[in-house]
Order: structure tokens, then C-alpha cells, then sequence
């Protein structure tokens, strides 16, 4: 019975957490899924979008309406950035790996720093009346404050695939992804389409900041221990596939939950790089990607 | 243009007067009727909510030269951003010491950051007195080397020695263990799990969990299934808030007495107003909290003088975990000195260890290796808090202390009670 009880909440909490560690990846799936720039400043800026929810929480605000609120101005800043990045990297000729990787690399301190600079290092929480409370469905319990963020993934998702393939401007971003050169032959500036998908995910960056800091208190550092598991969690769906960086998600929670447990929490880290190792050795366009 | 062989010597001159000059120049002024006193602090970086510590040794430098100063003359402070990172800590301190000619040290915070500096301050027979470093000088055994926090002989294992101390007297037979993959967590739950075998308590749950760790609820459920009688955990902020949430959201089982032990976080304003009432009944380690059987002489009137700094500053605005012990830091360079009537490193040094020195966080009686000769960390239970926020934690009655019995202010309430209150 109490082996019962703990894989049933284990697999419970497993799809709640993969499920939020599916939206904090989601931004990167379009990034690096789909217009394959490293960004690894993306965990830093859904630090900064939970900080901005933070900042409007104190209003009264509530934290996902802030989240939504927030992905405006942070859609702005996205395209403000792909611009940048674009005219000093990209026109140049300069936009290969290793040199995207430093600037955003670069980008994520710049945040951090602003980030203390602007709140300190204290940990910042939201307030929102569910923390601290449960829905029990029988033996199973399962904290609002993750069930709540974990309901904006699949939401999120879906809206993100329809957008992308039932718009015309979804199509093309795709495109762009698929090849660069035709889509401009089509008529269709490249670039522009680039910097409305970096726009998108830098959105999404604040709804998933708004999700991540309902779970629990954050800090500028915050955004670095999701680095490695949001870059598996594109890879492992397979580049660009919106719905399987839900699923691949929902894989890693569920595993990690259960090797911690069943096993050691010491060793749930090192789960998500094991599964997607395992995958890519197996099937190396990632569990639901396309061959190309 | 040409560099000839001339050209080149007198550049070099040049060069080398210009890099003497400030060694000189401050030289004379140290002379010139200054006290200086010297370390870095974390003002930016991962660690810097703790730069509030300055303001304790801005406060007793006031309070210093308020009364005329350190033998007639002005104490100066001198303090660096060490950015955290303990790879600029030896570097400021080798200019602290050869530039800025300080008289005496003050470590940076905490064991990390200091561990850098103690080869040097020993080699250099520097007098220095460490600021909350746990265990920096077991090994090293520097003679010049004086704590100013209570963490008490043989600190690395014992220092939360006050949580098993609690439960052994309150019966408790099975016991679990929950600790941070982290050098500090692992040589306490170590350090509590050989305690455990002396005394004669089970361990039913040894667990150590990656400090990236957010979510506790496989932790607790598995905490749960063992039932033990107390639980003793060594966590970091963010896992300490984590955690007081799993057990509002999940629950740990009804055989649970008592919890806590080592948490970091709960010392700080910022996590005890965002947790309130999810902190009753634990139990948990303090180095100050204002119960009336801690009410040293200049406590009250130093956070008095605080509070206001702090929230112009925007650091803890309750300031009770480390700004009282980098005035007392302070106070134990004052009163040596006032005391031999002299700076020598030596002199001072042995006055200290001869004698005990009041301070504003209590007695303090150094060891041979400058440890406290007793172990003063409180244990607290966390009492009647509510949703009222950051004031009530002012107010005695919220943090009781459990441990030391010497400096108890109340009983321990069974954990599952203390939570339902």
C-alpha cells in the first residue's frame, strides 16, 4: 500500500514538473529548435520575467495575468535583442555557434547582474492564496503551487502549435527553420520572420517565469540550474516539435520523480542527460523529431 | 618612437616610483595617527545578502571613535568587494595588508571565502578574527585567529549538536536525516548521524539530495513511510522554503515530534515573512533572536541603530544572524587593545586568549585555537507566527529558544501540535 502511495504521487508530481520544465523550454524549442541560435540567456531572462511578476504581484496582481501581461513588453525586448544580435552577428556572417553561444552566454550575466542590481540577491516570492495547500484525489496529493503553473504548459503549447501551424506567419517561421534561402525567394524577409519567432519566445520566457516563481521563491541565479535540463528537453523531443517538448518534458519529470524516489534524489539530476543520451543513440532526431 | 637603452631605464624608474608611491604615501599615513582595520565583504555576487555585515563594523568604528578612538586615535575601516568569489579574496588581502598597511583583519565571510586567506594570515603571523567561519582554523591552528560566532570547539560536526541534544531529551528513538549535497550540510548530517549512534537513536532515513533540488514532496513522502520521531535537515534558502511548504502541502505523518536542526534561510527577514505560519513548530538553529534571556548589554541599541541603515540600504531589516556578531568581531579588537595599551599582533593576541571579553552578542572565552570554549548556537522553535509579516519576529515569544538550556526562554512544543496552534 505505501509502495502504491508513493509511485502513484511520484508519477503525480512527475507530470507536474514536467510539465513546468516543459514551459520554461518552450521559448528555447523555438530559439534553438527551430531558428537554431543557442540561447542560453533563455533561463536567465524567465528569471527576469518571474522578477517582473514579482514586481506586480506586490500590486495585487496575480502572478499568471502578470505573466500574460508581462510577455508584451518582453516580446518587445526579444526583438530588440534579435536585432541586435542579427545586425552585429548574423549580417557579418558571424552568427556560427560557438560566437552565438558567447554572446548569449554574455546576455545571461548581463541579466543576472542587472537583476541584483535592481533587487538584490534576497529570495522574491509571490503571494497568491493556493500556496500551501493541496487537491487530494485519494492517496494522491498534489500541491496547487504546482499544478496551477503545470495547467499553463499544455495551454501554452497549444496555442503556440496552432499559432505555428494554422497562421500563415507560423508556416513561415517553420520555413525559415526548414530553408532560409527559399523563403526569401518567396518574397518573405528572412529576418523579420527571425525576429518575430525570437520575439515569441522571449514572451513565453515571462509566462514561464510567471510559472516557475509560484512554485517557490527565486533569486537572479535562479536561471542556472534549468540551463542544462531545457537545452535536454529540446533536444530529447526532437528540434522545433512543439507538442513533444511537452511530452519530452513530461518524460524527465516523471523519471526524475521516481528515481527520487526509489532510488537517490542525489542522482535525479543526471536523469535527464541519461534518457537523452539513451534517445540519441537510438534515434538521433530526438523522440518526436522529423528526419531532414 | 625609438626606445633607446636611456629611454628605457628611465621609463622603468618611472614605472617602479609610480607603483611605490601608494605603498609609501599610506605607509605615512598609517603613521599618522589611524588604526586601521581591513577585509573584504560580499557586496556584490551570490552572497551578498550578507553585506549587511558592514554595517555592524561601521556602527562599533562610530561607537569607537565617538569616544575618542583606539588609544587617542581614529579607527579607520577599510573594507573590499570580494564579489563572492573566493578567487579575489587573496589578492585584496595581500593589499590590505602590504598597501593599505592595516593593523588588524577581519576574515571575509564565511568558511569558503576565508579558507583562501588563513595560509597567508598565518605566514604573516597577522592577527584576524572570523566572521561566522566554521572550522577555518582546526587545522591550521593559527594562535592569532579568534572566532566571533558561537559555533564552539569541534564546530564543523558539533555545531548543531543542540538539535540531538533536544531530541535525546525528549525521547526520541528513530530518527531521520535529510541533508544538501554540500560539503556544510554533509559533515552535519555526518556529524548528527554519529551523534545518533552514541546515543543510541535509530537513523530509519539517511537522505541527501542535490542542492539544485526544488521539489520535496518524493523527499517527504519517503520521510513519511519511515515514521520517524524527529528529523533532523540541512538545507540551503531555497530548498529550507521548499521544504516548509512540502510539509503545509503533504504533511510528514503524526510521529513526528520534532524538525528542523540546520535549515539556512529562516534567519533571514526575507524568508520568514514570505513563509510565516509555515514555519511553526520547527525547530532550527539561530545565533540571535530576541528572547529576554539574551538581552546583552548594547544589544538592544545596536539594532536600534540598525534598523534604520538596513532599510535604507534595502539589506535585512531584522539584521539579528550577522551584523551583531561583526560588531562584537569589533568589540573584541577594541578591548584588547584598550586593555594591553598596545596594537602588537602578540600582545593583543594573548590577552585575548586569557581573558573572557562582554560583548553585544554575550561573554565570549576563546580556546587555544580562538574557538568560543562553549558552544552557544540556539536552537529555536518557531512559535505563533502568523500572516502579520516581518514585525512580529521582533517581538519575544516567536523564537524560543529550546537550546542552550542555559539561555532557554520556553518548552518545546511537539511539532504536529505547534503546527495545528
Amino acid at each position: 500500500m505505501v509502495v502504491l502511495d508513493l509511485v502513484l504521487n511520484a508519477l503525480a508530481t512527475g507530470v507536474m514538473l514536467g510539465s513546468i520544465y516543459a514551459l520554461l523550454a518552450l521559448g528555447l524549442a523555438i530559439t534553438f529548435g527551430i531558428l537554431h541560435i543557442p540561447n542560453v540567456a533563455h533561463p536567465a531572462l524567465v528569471i527576469a520575467g518571474a522578477y517582473a511578476v514579482v514586481t506586480s504581484n506586490r500590486f495585487g496582481l496575480d502572478p499568471i495575468l502578470a505573466g500574460v501581461l508581462w510577455a508584451v513588453p518582453f516580446y518587445l525586448l526579444g526583438i530588440l535583442f534579435y536585432e541586435f544580435y542579427s545586425r552585429s552577428f548574423e549580417s557579418r556572417g558571424g552568427g556560427n555557434t560557438l560566437q552565438s553561444l558567447t554572446l548569449f552566454f554574455g546576455a545571461s550575466l548581463i541579466v543576472e547582474v542587472g537583476l541584483v542590481v535592481a533587487y538584490g540577491t534576497d529570495f522574491r516570492s509571490v503571494n497568491v492564496d493556493y500556496v500551501g495547500s493541496s487537491l487530494r484525489l485519494g492517496m494522491v496529493a498534489i500541491p496547487y503551487r504546482f499544478l496551477i503553473p503545470a495547467l499553463m504548459a499544455p495551454v501554452a503549447v497549444f496555442l503556440l502549435w496552432l499559432y505555428l501551424s494554422r497562421t500563415n506567419i507560423g508556416l513561415a517561421i517553420r520555413a525559415v527553420a526548414h530553408d532560409e534561402r527559399a523563403v526569401s525567394v518567396s518574397g518573405i524577409n528572412p529576418a523579420t520572420i527571425k525576429r518575430h519567432a525570437f520575439g515569441i519566445a522571449t514572451a513565453l520566457a515571462a509566462i514561464a517565469g510567471a510559472a516557475l516563481v509560484i512554485t517557490g521563491p527565486i533569486d537572479p541565479f535562479a536561471g542556472r540550474i534549468h540551463i542544462g535540463r531545457v537545452f535536454a528537453i529540446v533536444v530529447l523531443a526532437g528540434m522545433g516539435t512543439i507538442p513533444g517538448t511537452l511530452a519530452a518534458g513530461i518524460i524527465i519529470g516523471i523519471a526524475e520523480s521516481l528515481v527520487m524516489s526509489f532510488m537517490s534524489p542525489s542522482w535525479a539530476p543526471g536523469v535527464a542527460f541519461a534518457i537523452l543520451l539513451a534517445t540519441l543513440a537510438l534515434k538521433p532526431t530526438g523522440l518526436f523529431g522529423a528526419a531532414r | 618612437m625609438k626606445i633607446t637603452r636611456r629611454r628605457f631605464t628611465k621609463l622603468g624608474a618611472a614605472a617602479s616610483i609610480g607603483l611605490a608611491a601608494p605603498a609609501v604615501w599610506t605607509k605615512g599615513f598609517a603613521q599618522s595617527g589611524k588604526i586601521r582595520v581591513g577585509c573584504s565583504a560580499s557586496l556584490t555576487g551570490p552572497l551578498s545578502s550578507t553585506k549587511n555585515m558592514v554595517i555592524g563594523y561601521e556602527l562599533w568604528r562610530d561607537d569607537v571613535n565617538k569616544a575618542g578612538g583606539l588609544l587617542g586615535k581614529e579607527v579607520e575601516l577599510i573594507v573590499y568587494d570580494d564579489q563572492s568569489s573566493p578567487s579575489n579574496v587573496p589578492a585584496i588581502y595581500s593589499k590590505l595588508v602590504d598597501v593599505d598597511q592595516v593593523d588588524f583583519l577581519f576574515t571575509p565571510y564565511g568558511a569558503n571565502l576565508t579558507a583562501t586567506i588563513m595560509p597567508f594570515a598565518k605566514q604573516r603571523d597577522r592577527f584576524i578574527v572570523g566572521i561566522l567561519t566554521l572550522a577555518s582554523n582546526d587545522h591550521l591552528r593559527h594562535d592569532k585567529f579568534f572566532q566571533a560566532a558561537p559555533w564552539g570547539p569541534d564546530g564543523a560536526t558539533n555545531w548543531a549538536r543542540g538539535f540531538f541534544d533536544i531530541a535525546q531529551r525528549d525521547g526520541v528513538k528513530k530518527m531521520a536525516i535529510l541533508a544538501a549535497d554540500t560539503e556544510f550540510s554533509k559533515t552535519a548530517a555526518e556529524g548528527g548521524r554519529r551523534v545518533c549512534e552514541e546515543t543510541g537513536m535509530e537513523v530509519v532515513d539517511f537522505q541527501m539530495y542535490p542542492p539544485t533540488n526544488r521539489d520535496f514532496s518524493s523527499i517527504l513522502r519517503n520521510i513519511r513511510a519511515a515514521e520517524p520521531e524527529a528529523v533532523f535537515v540541512c538545507s540551503y534558502p531555497a530548498d529550507s522554503t521548499a521544504i516548509a511548504r512540502g510539509i503545509q502541502e503533504i504533511g510528514l505523518g503524526d510521529s513526528v515530534r520534532l524538525f528542523g536542526g540546520g535549515m539556512v534561510g529562516p534567519q533571514y527577514a526575507s524568508l520568514l515573512e514570505n513563509l510565516g505560519p509555515a514555519l511553526n513548530g520547527i525547530v532550527n538553529f539561530h545565533l540571535y533572536v530576541p528572547e529576554p534571556t539574551l538581552k546583552f548589554e548594547g544589544i538592544d541599541g545596536f539594532l536600534a541603530r540598525y534598523v534604520p541603515i538596513a532599510k535604507e540600504r534595502q539589506v535585512d531589516p531584522l539584521g539579528f544572524y550577522i551584523p551583531p556578531f561583526t560588531y562584537a568581531a569589533g568589540q573584541l579588537i577594541s578591548k584588547a587593545v584598550e586593555a594591553t595599551g598596545s596594537i602588537d599582533q602578540a600582545e593583543v593576541s594573548q590577552w585575548l586568549h586569557e581573558n573572557s571579553v562582554d560583548t553585544v552578542v554575550g561573554q565570549i572565552t576563546f580556546d587555544e585555537i580562538g574557538n568560543w570554549t562553549e558552544r552557544r548556537v540556539l536552537m529555536v522553535q518557531f512559535q505563533g507566527v502568523d500572516d502579520s509579516g516581518i514585525e512580529q519576529f521582533r517581538q519575544a515569544g516567536k523564537q524560543v529558544v529550546i537550546d542552550p538550556t542555559a539561555y532557554a526562554s520556553g518548552d518545546l512544543i511537539p511539532f504536529a501540535e505547534a503546527r495545528k496552534a
